[in-house]
């Protein structure tokens, strides 16, 4: 437990400041949207006809007039881009940092073995994820009672909980990434990100591409089919617990065994 | 049972020589020292001792547990100060302090306060403000403060002033008169010399000699200074010999008599025979490789 509590302690500021950025954009998206409503039937034609872009963001299928369409695009991206971002940051940092800061000799030269150390530090990533989705979470769900609307619960729990997944399979793919790194991974992390950010867009634009819909964790974090379907598609969250399990197996594998330089 | 015995231990980074096929072993309640140059293996032997890194080949045990397969046990009855300190950003000495305490899960705050006492330390400094002495100083406190049985040190004076130095030694010796091991690494000889009973000469990853620092000392050899001119040169087990502006220096391990003959049948001022101090004989191994410390011939 000291070594999840000092990672808690340690990484309080980056979260505190990236859960407050996040919020800041999720709630006044939310707030705008009763004045966006009304011109949102001509946006609607206009987001629908612009080709490539509209098939990337799916706005063709999204009915950008209702609460939950609306929500699905711009906060989908608020949420799946800043989440994804957060998590692969510091997923990536969490192992490799030590042997950054020259820190890796302090912790690993007291009596701790190497599993429970990433043990007690995959924990502390898996609770600041989680702790930053439950504030995202109500803060949604606040923001939404303040501005009338009935709240889509369904759709609004579904969606949440589809990037709350999207980021705990980043968090761990980056977290086994960190095991092998000398050195910050910051680039990494954020590269990481994106690139799946815009496989998913890719794969939206054309359908030969279709398949690396299951590659992607925004894959299955894409608002059109969770509204259309009412449910997550299950064959690509497999895909990507299957993902988030391989990046925390790796973790364990190679840092267990690892020379600390 | 020995506080640490090394067997043949190995280690290659990808084909760079870290260390190779070194054994010693240090006896509970030594003192003991391990000398070498930069780049001679003593960190890599001490990281590979705490487990940081896995030997390439060869074994060691610490009080008799396998540094491999036993290395959280071994780790809680070792006190580690590495050459060079870092400490997580944001933290206070006292927030250092405590970490290292949790994780040995032990109360270290009376052990952990007389020692910043003693070494002037302030508990409530944030670490990133504090010089790489200070820095140092906490590292020392964490080391010492569990009470560990067994001190491993590497270069561990780096960045004290004289003062600190003198008091640092202090506190080791006291654990040492309590029953703690230490093992210590240094390039600077004096250190070993003043403090440590046994020692250890590492160079480019093989040990040298091992044994007790008085008999590393007493190989026979003398150092001796004339005043004046005699034919000293080509006498037996004369080394490192040196032409000086009013005579000579050299190392002498031959016999007495001959070194007497030779000098009264020259023209002498002024002659001084004194014991040669281990920098000396360090030198002089690392120099020539150090077959003649091995075999004095005196």
């Amino acid at each position: 437990m000291t070594i999840l509590k000092h990672e808690l302690r340690q990484g309080k500021t980056a979260l505190l400041i990236w859960t407050a950025a996040i919020s800041l954009l999720l709630t006044v998206c939310i707030l705008i949207f009763p004045e966006m409503q009304g011109d949102m039937d001509a946006m609607g034609e206009l987001f629908s006809s612009m080709g490539s872009f509209t098939a990337a963001f799916r706005m063709d299928r999204l009915n950008m007039g209702t609460l939950p369409g609306f929500y699905a695009v711009e906060c989908g991206n608020i949420l799946g881009l800043g989440g994804a971002f957060f998590a692969s940051l510091a997923g990536v940092s969490l192992l490799s940092k030590e042997e950054k800061d020259k820190t890796a000799e302090f912790l690993l030269t007291h009596p701790v073995s190497r599993a429970r150390i990433v043990t007690e530090k995959l924990t502390a990533l898996l609770l600041q994820i989680t702790g930053m989705n439950l504030i995202l979470l109500a803060l949604a769900l606040l923001s939404m009672g303040l501005i009338g609307e009935d709240i889509p619960w369904k759709e609004v729990l579904l969606l949440h909980g589809a990037y709350f997944l999207l980021q705990l399979e980043s968090a761990c793919i980056c977290f086994g990434v960190s095991a092998f790194l000398r050195r910050g991974g910051a680039g990494i992390g954020i590269g990481l990100a994106a690139m799946l950010y815009f496989l998913n867009l890719v794969a939206n634009m054309t359908d030969h591409l279709k398949f690396l819909k299951a590659i992607t964790p925004f894959g299955y974090c894409e608002g059109a089919d969770i509204l259309a379907q009412g449910r997550l598609n299950a064959g690509y969250m497999t895909v990507g617990i299957l993902f988030a399990c391989i990046g925390a197996g790796a973790a364990y594998g190679k840092y267990t065994g690892k020379d600390i330089h | 049972m020995n506080a640490i015995e090394i067997r043949d231990l190995t280690k290659y980074y990808g084909k760079t020589r870290g260390i190779e096929q070194i054994s010693l072993t240090v006896r509970r309640g030594a003192f003991y020292g391990f000398i070498g140059p930069n780049g001679a293996g003593k960190s890599t032997t001490l990281r590979t001792l705490l487990g940081l890194i896995r030997p390439s080949s060869g074994s060691a045990r610490i009080y008799g547990l396998d540094i491999g397969k036993e290395r959280e046990k071994i780790l809680a009855r070792v006190g580690y100060l590495p050459s060079e300190v870092s400490f997580y950003p944001g933290t206070r000495v006292k927030d250092v302090l405590k970490l290292s305490a949790d994780l040995h899960r032990r109360d270290c705050r009376k052990t952990g306060r007389l020692l910043c006492e003693r070494l002037q330390l302030d508990e409530s400094r944030k670490v990133d403000e504090l010089s790489f002495g200070n820095r140092k100083k906490t590292a020392i406190v964490c080391a010492l403060q569990h009470e560990p049985e067994l001190l491993i040190l590497d270069e561990p004076t780096g960045g004290l002033d004289p003062l600190m130095q003198r008091e640092f030694f202090e506190i080791l010796r006291e654990r040492n008169k309590a029953g703690a091991t230490v093992f210590l690494s240094s390039h600077i000889l004096e250190e070993i010399q003043h403090n440590c009973t046994d020692a250890a000469m590492i160079k480019a990853g093989a040990i040298l000699t091992e044994g007790s620092v008085a008999k590393l000392l007493g190989t026979g050899t003398k150092r001796v200074s004339i005043r004046g001119s005699a034919h000293c040169g080509s006498l037996a087990g004369v080394k490192d010999f040196h032409l000086t502006r009013e005579g000579a220096d050299f190392l002498y391990s031959g016999d007495m008599n001959a070194l007497m003959r030779t000098v009264s049948e020259g023209d002498i001022q002024d002659i001084t025979v004194t014991e040669p101090d281990l920098e000396e004989i360090f030198l002089h191994y690392y120099e020539r490789g150090g077959e003649e410390y091995d075999h004095p011939k005196a």
